[in-house]
């Protein structure tokens, strides 16, 4: 009797994707819903590459459509934060396949986890913004955004991956349930036509995972407002969202957030720090001045 | 072509006017799930060898005699749990009968060679899984991969390729605890170049999964069923 490991082994090798000469198997980087991500040395360009390989050709070809589907995506998203494809096909089994970028780097949710400094945080969430508005502008909504569908190279770089229940164009009647608790809105979780707000509140989850411990109450209400049940009550669009952050990061009062006088003296406090701190010191010494002479 | 053509399942078969191809239906369903099923009562139901050959002898003579198969509904389950599932109620029934899990009696309809189950399962002693439904699908799969592993040898054996499955067998079916040999070292044990050892690796799991998936459709009830169960055997792996 083969063993259970044998059974793995087995299973493997009858998934193993015989691809041309071009493509030589490398190793496995992932399994997803509807397919596997191998690594591969492309010994054309002579680099290696990431294949994501439909698990089994489907009988009415419908995940070989959603497979091309998402690879003509990608290849109209041509922007620095989203995986580039590279090239696409379908194996002699009719499996479908595409050849992208092999992304070295990290998941977000591993990154989150190692407690950067708040900046880098959300630079990095800034790199997801602009790769979101981008795809935002060629009229696709990713409505799968999550901490394991982003990558974070070694330089900071990130990557928006897995496209794959992606939206193209406007939403057409009632849809599939697709997307993860936590990171989907309610419109999506039931079922109803989402549009560009719906990642809009994966953000919203997203920022809220990376800030969690600031204790920032105005950072908090952009997450909370990024999010909000109502999709007419959350940012109508990623550059709003992304304006609000970057008014947060300036010190400059927040449109999430309506702040108490004391909150707006010590933001100003903040934001002017060294003209402030300057002042004070001339005045100190003006009245340290002023006492010495009078002695 | 992309995958085998749409054609009578085999539990369509099951149902079919003509005698001989409800017999052979009938004979391939059981061919595929009688160890599975065998073993499924050993592990789940803790049933010594011979109540366990007994029982597995009685559920499918049962199965054939009350149409069990004609009453499978594929808008409610796989036809893999339906039959796990008839298993249990089976099973269960024969526990509440008192003495009949102990003692055989049954009519051998269906010649099953239990030694060999039995032998199998103390090479390998299997984990019992707390899941039923993993255990049995384990179990299903086990069969699966060592039939179709069969079939490929015949395969090359026939072909007058016999170093192919060769191939096959050393890189991908090495012992437990054994280092994955390169193919520089299969060639070298072979006689063969690697270029050889990778053309006739490439072109046995080609075969190799050509066969799976045909067997595959002795085993399920519909295209949707198999399409379903092959995304499973070949996704993400269960541990």
């Amino acid at each position: 009797m083969i063993s259970d490991r044998a059974i793995e082994r087995l299973r493997a090798a009858a998934a193993w994707p015989a691809l041309d000469q071009r493509y030589e198997i490398t190793g496995t980087a992932g399994h997803g819903g509807m397919g596997t991500v191998y690594i591969a040395r492309d010994h054309v360009l002579d680099r290696d590459v990431a294949v994501k390989v439909l698990d089994v050709a489907d009988v009415n070809g419908s995940r070989a459509a959603r497979l091309r589907r998402e690879a003509g995506i990608l290849a109209r998203l041509d922007h620095p934060g989203i995986v580039p494809v590279h090239d696409a096909g379908m194996l002699e089994d009719g499996r479908a396949f595409y050849v992208m970028k092999l992304v070295k780097g990290r998941r977000l949710d591993e990154v989150i986890a190692e407690r950067r400094p708040l900046a880098d945080r959300l630079t990095l969430f800034n790199r997801i913004l602009d790769a979101m508005a981008f795809a935002h502008a060629h009229d696709i909504v990713h409505r799968d955004l999550k901490p394991e569908n982003v990558m974070v190279g070694g330089f900071g770089e990130v990557y928006v991956m897995d496209w794959g229940v992606a939206q193209d164009g406007a939403a057409d009647g009632e849809q599939t349930i697709v997307g993860t608790p936590g990171f989907m809105p309610p419109e999506q979780e039931h079922g109803g036509g989402v549009d560009r707000r719906a990642d809009i509140f994966a953000l919203g989850a997203l920022l809220e995972l990376l800030v969690n411990e600031d204790p920032s109450a105005a950072l908090r209400a952009i997450a909370t407002k990024a999010r909000h049940a109502d999709p007419d009550a959350r940012y109508q669009s990623v550059e709003a969202l992304s304006a609000d952050l970057a008014r947060f990061r300036n010190q400059d009062p927040v449109d999430a957030y309506q702040e108490s006088s004391s909150e707006r003296v010590i933001r100003l406090y903040r934001r002017y720090e060294l003209p402030t701190l300057l002042l004070l010191a001339y005045v100190v010494m003006r009245l340290a001045l002023l006492a010495w002479r009078g002695i | 072509m992309s995958f085998p053509a749409t054609r009578l399942s085999v539990v369509e078969r099951t149902r079919s006017g003509d005698a001989a191809t409800r017999r052979l239906a009938l004979a391939a369903i059981i061919d595929g799930y009688w160890k599975p099923a065998y073993k499924y009562l050993r592990l789940k139901w803790s049933l010594d060898p011979e109540a366990a050959a007994d029982l597995t002898q009685e559920f499918f003579t049962s199965t054939l005699e009350k149409d069990v198969i004609g009453r499978y509904d594929p808008a409610r389950s796989r036809f893999r749990t339906y039959l796990r599932l008839c298993l249990d109620g089976f099973a269960s029934n024969a526990r509440k009968a008192e003495g009949r899990l102990k003692r055989g009696g049954g009519v051998h309809v269906v010649p099953l060679d239990f030694e060999t189950a039995e032998g199998e399962m103390a090479s390998h002693e299997p984990a019992v899984s707390a899941d039923v439904d993993e255990l049995f699908y384990r179990e299903w799969v086990r069969e699966l991969l060592e039939r179709s592993v069969a079939d490929l040898k015949r395969h090359a054996d026939t072909a007058g390729r016999p170093v192919m499955f060769e191939v096959f067998a050393r890189y991908d079916l090495m012992e437990d605890g054994a280092e994955r040999p390169t193919y520089t070292a299969i060639a070298a044990a072979l006689n063969l170049t690697a270029a050889t050892v990778t053309n006739h690796l490439a072109a046995m799991r080609k075969e190799f999964r050509k066969i799976v998936l045909e067997r595959l459709r002795e085993l399920t009830s519909s295209d949707e069923e198999w399409e379903a169960e092959a995304a499973k055997l070949f996704g993400k792996p269960s541990r």
